[in-house]
């Protein structure tokens, strides 16, 4: 098993090294390691507890952590705010906390960045200009969305992650965050996301892919951070592992990896 | 979900579905639709029954455009508040406790009129920072933060009252107010000179003592109109107003984009207790007095034309227009039955079916709105 350290390639967008986050008595991070590159898509990996929603609410700043170095570009940063980690460059995108179901496309894809038209106090909303940006946005990913006046809620579940997505791409985001994106889809929707975080990382991006889905992680991953009770297992270069073997990783031990061959490989 | 993924091939838009609707769902998603479709009909029907009662004649138009106005000045506030995803119940209770604001210090301290309606404004503010802040704070319910609010204002209007006049009326402001500008903002009547002209016009009735049937615009009116206007243009033309969808639609979604989610509610709290304290010093000025019961359930008259407006009541979707509409079919009916000798009991009925109707409706736009999902 080789630690995924290519000499060659650039420095990391982000960076953590032995990470520790407790909350009051409970140690939810016991020194977490990880890196992601540009043009990279790192999987977060693991069991339900294992951490992997602290650490990325650290990484975006929701969290402070209690100890451990945390580099952007290498250059050592603390985020008291999520706003902090965005202007950073760190963009999150929540399964179900990304858009607002009863606003605009147009209006949810500025949200929080509005393009303002006018002088002095009578600043207004650029309405048309958001209208015209979310549609060619959405165009370029292959969603047509006939009016940016309707509400997102008109979106099915894959197009909503999408526009989360290109929204953060959109507003320059090097780093994004994607935690659990497809757990909540179908087979059509999952594989649409899927491709357009294809994409995004063909676009120098580097993605962190939160999921529990081994075969979702595969299918986009370039490398496997698989943490266990609030440790990193290791890491792994695609190359370096099968799918198997990640599953029995991510399992963290034996048994689920019996009970699937005695189920066939349905696990 | 399932039958989605049949229809939509990975990557592939789904256009068929939204092509057939927009035309139809962008008038149907509109939030005022329903209170402008009410409007019309009470219009209709009290232009039939009400014919020749004197309601449509200048005057009785000023009286229902009046209480209009007064509604419309809380609803602002309320549909506001609303769609930012929240309550306050406090409304009537500040409308009553601004009035004693204003008044006490008026008649007991001998302040210049001007400088109690500052206070007045200044300690409403400060009340509605303090219901925001306690809201965004303990992320309790605004409904039973803002009824705890209701209770105590209202409690310390009748005991201040008391403590000072001895009965729940402090009266005799006009004596002290002088000929203080504060009194014509906001009980004057403005354009009094076209109003003559226009008696003298014959477009509209002359009293027996030769002055116009309609002497100007009251300034309650004006007040309505501006805040309502500015009301509008903030919530759908300025970055503000985004915010203010974005915090009542989906607060998290909201803060993870970097919406000042607190801020913006805080901010709404201070609107509907600014927007009772115009309304309580309209009144003091014209009565020239504050009474204890002052504006006693008009925060559930403010969420009605809100709802009638279609706001809805989860937040995150409404309009001022629409909640001005509510407001309209609320002075139009309620003066309606007035003008047309109804038992006024039924103003009751008919406003609770009103609101009915108006939820249902509100909840099946909401549904079209949104996809069934
Ligand atoms: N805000 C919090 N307060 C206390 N404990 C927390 C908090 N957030 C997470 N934890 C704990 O930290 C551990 C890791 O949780 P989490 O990061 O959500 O794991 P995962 O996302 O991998 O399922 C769990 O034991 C969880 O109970
Ligand atoms: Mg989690």
């Amino acid at each position: 098993m080789s630690e995924a350290t290519n000499p060659s390639a650039a420095t990391p967008l982000i960076e953590v090294r032995d990470l520790v986050k407790h909350f009051g008595p409970v140690v939810a991070l016991n020194g977490v390691s990880m890196k992601v590159r540009p043009g990279e898509v790192l999987c977060l990996l693991g069991d339900n507890g294992a951490g992997k929603s602290t650490l990325i609410k650290t990484l975006s700043g929701v969290h402070k952590p209690t100890s451990g170095t945390f580099l952007v570009d290498g250059r050592p940063v603390s985020f008291s705010t999520p706003r902090d980690a965005l202007d950073a460059g760190i963009a999150t995108v929540y399964q179900d906390l990304a858009m607002v179901p009863l606003t605009s496309i147009a209006r949810n894809f500025f949200m929080g960045r509005e393009p303002m038209r006018g002088v002095g106090p009578f600043k207004f909303l650029d309405l048309a200009f958001a209208e015209r940006v979310a549609r060619e946005e959405m165009k370029k990913i292959g969603i047509d969305v006939r009016d940016p006046s309707q509400a997102v809620g008109t979106l099915s579940g894959g197009e909503r992650q999408c526009v989360a997505i290109a929204r953060a791409v959109y507003f320059g985001a090097k780093v994004l965050i994607l935690d659990e994106p497809t757990s909540a889809l179908g087979v059509a929707q999952t594989s649409m996301v899927l491709k357009y975080v294809h994409q995004v990382r063909a676009r120098g991006l580097g993605v962190i892919f939160i999921t529990h889905n081994v075969r979702h992680a595969y299918a986009v991953g370039n490398t496997f951070t698989v943490l266990n009770r609030g440790r990193t297992l290791g890491t792994y270069e695609k190359a370096a592992i099968g799918i198997e073997e990640l599953q029995n990783l991510m399992a963290g031990d034996k048994e689920l990896q019996l009970l699937s061959d005695d189920l066939g490989g349905m696990v | 979900m399932a039958e989605n993924s049949t229809v939509v091939a990975a990557g592939r838009p789904a256009d068929e579905r939204l092509q057939k609707q927009s035309g139809l769902r962008k008038l149907l998603s509109r939030p005022e639709l329903g209170a402008i479709a009410g409007t019309v009909l009470v219009f209709l029907f009290f232009g039939a029954t009400a014919h020749g009662t004197g309601m449509f004649a200048a005057d009785g138009i000023m009286n229902w455009i009046t209480v209009t106005a007064q509604l419309t000045i809380i609803a602002t506030g309320a549909a506001l508040l609303m769609v930012g995803g929240e309550f306050d119940l406090s409304v009537g209770s500040m409308i009553g406790f601004a009035g004693m604001m204003i008044a006490i210090p008026t008649v007991y301290f001998g302040w210049p009129v001007w400088a109690s309606v500052v206070f007045a404004f200044c300690g409403a503010l400060l009340i509605g920072f303090l219901n925001g802040l306690i809201v965004v704070r303990t992320r309790l319910p605004s409904f039973i933060v803002t009824l705890a609010s209701l209770y105590i204002l209202r409690g310390m209007t009748i005991a201040l009252s008391i403590l000072f006049a001895n009965r729940t009326i402090v009266s005799g402001v006009k004596n002290f107010a002088g000929d203080s500008i504060v009194v014509p903002l906001f009980s004057g009547k403005a354009f009094q000179g076209l109003f003559v002209w226009m008696a003298n016009a014959g477009i509209i009735g002359k009293l027996p003592n030769g002055q116009p049937s309609v002497q100007g615009i009251p300034a309650v009116v004006i007040w309505a109109f501006v805040i309502a206007l500015i009301g509008h243009i903030v919530l759908t033309r300025t970055r503000f107003g985004n915010w203010i969808f974005g915090a009542g639609g989906d607060a998290n979604a909201a803060r993870n984009v970097g919406v000042p989610v607190a801020r913006v509610k805080i901010t709404l709290f201070m609107v509907t207790a600014f927007c009772a304290t115009v309304y309580a010093t309209c009144q003091v000025m014209e009565f020239g007095s504050a009474a204890a019961d002052r504006g006693v359930l008009k925060e559930f008259e403010a969420i009605i034309a809100a709802v009638i407006g279609g706001c809805l009541l989860t937040g995150g979707y409404g309009s001022v227009v629409g909640a001005f509409f509510g407001a309209l079919i609320f002075g139009v009916v309620q003066m309606g039955i007035l003008f047309t000798g109804a038992p006024n009991d039924w103003f009751q009925v008919f406003l609770g079916l009103m609101l009915l109707t108006a939820v249902l409706f509100n909840s099946y736009i909401r549904r079209r709105a949104t996809g069934e999902r």
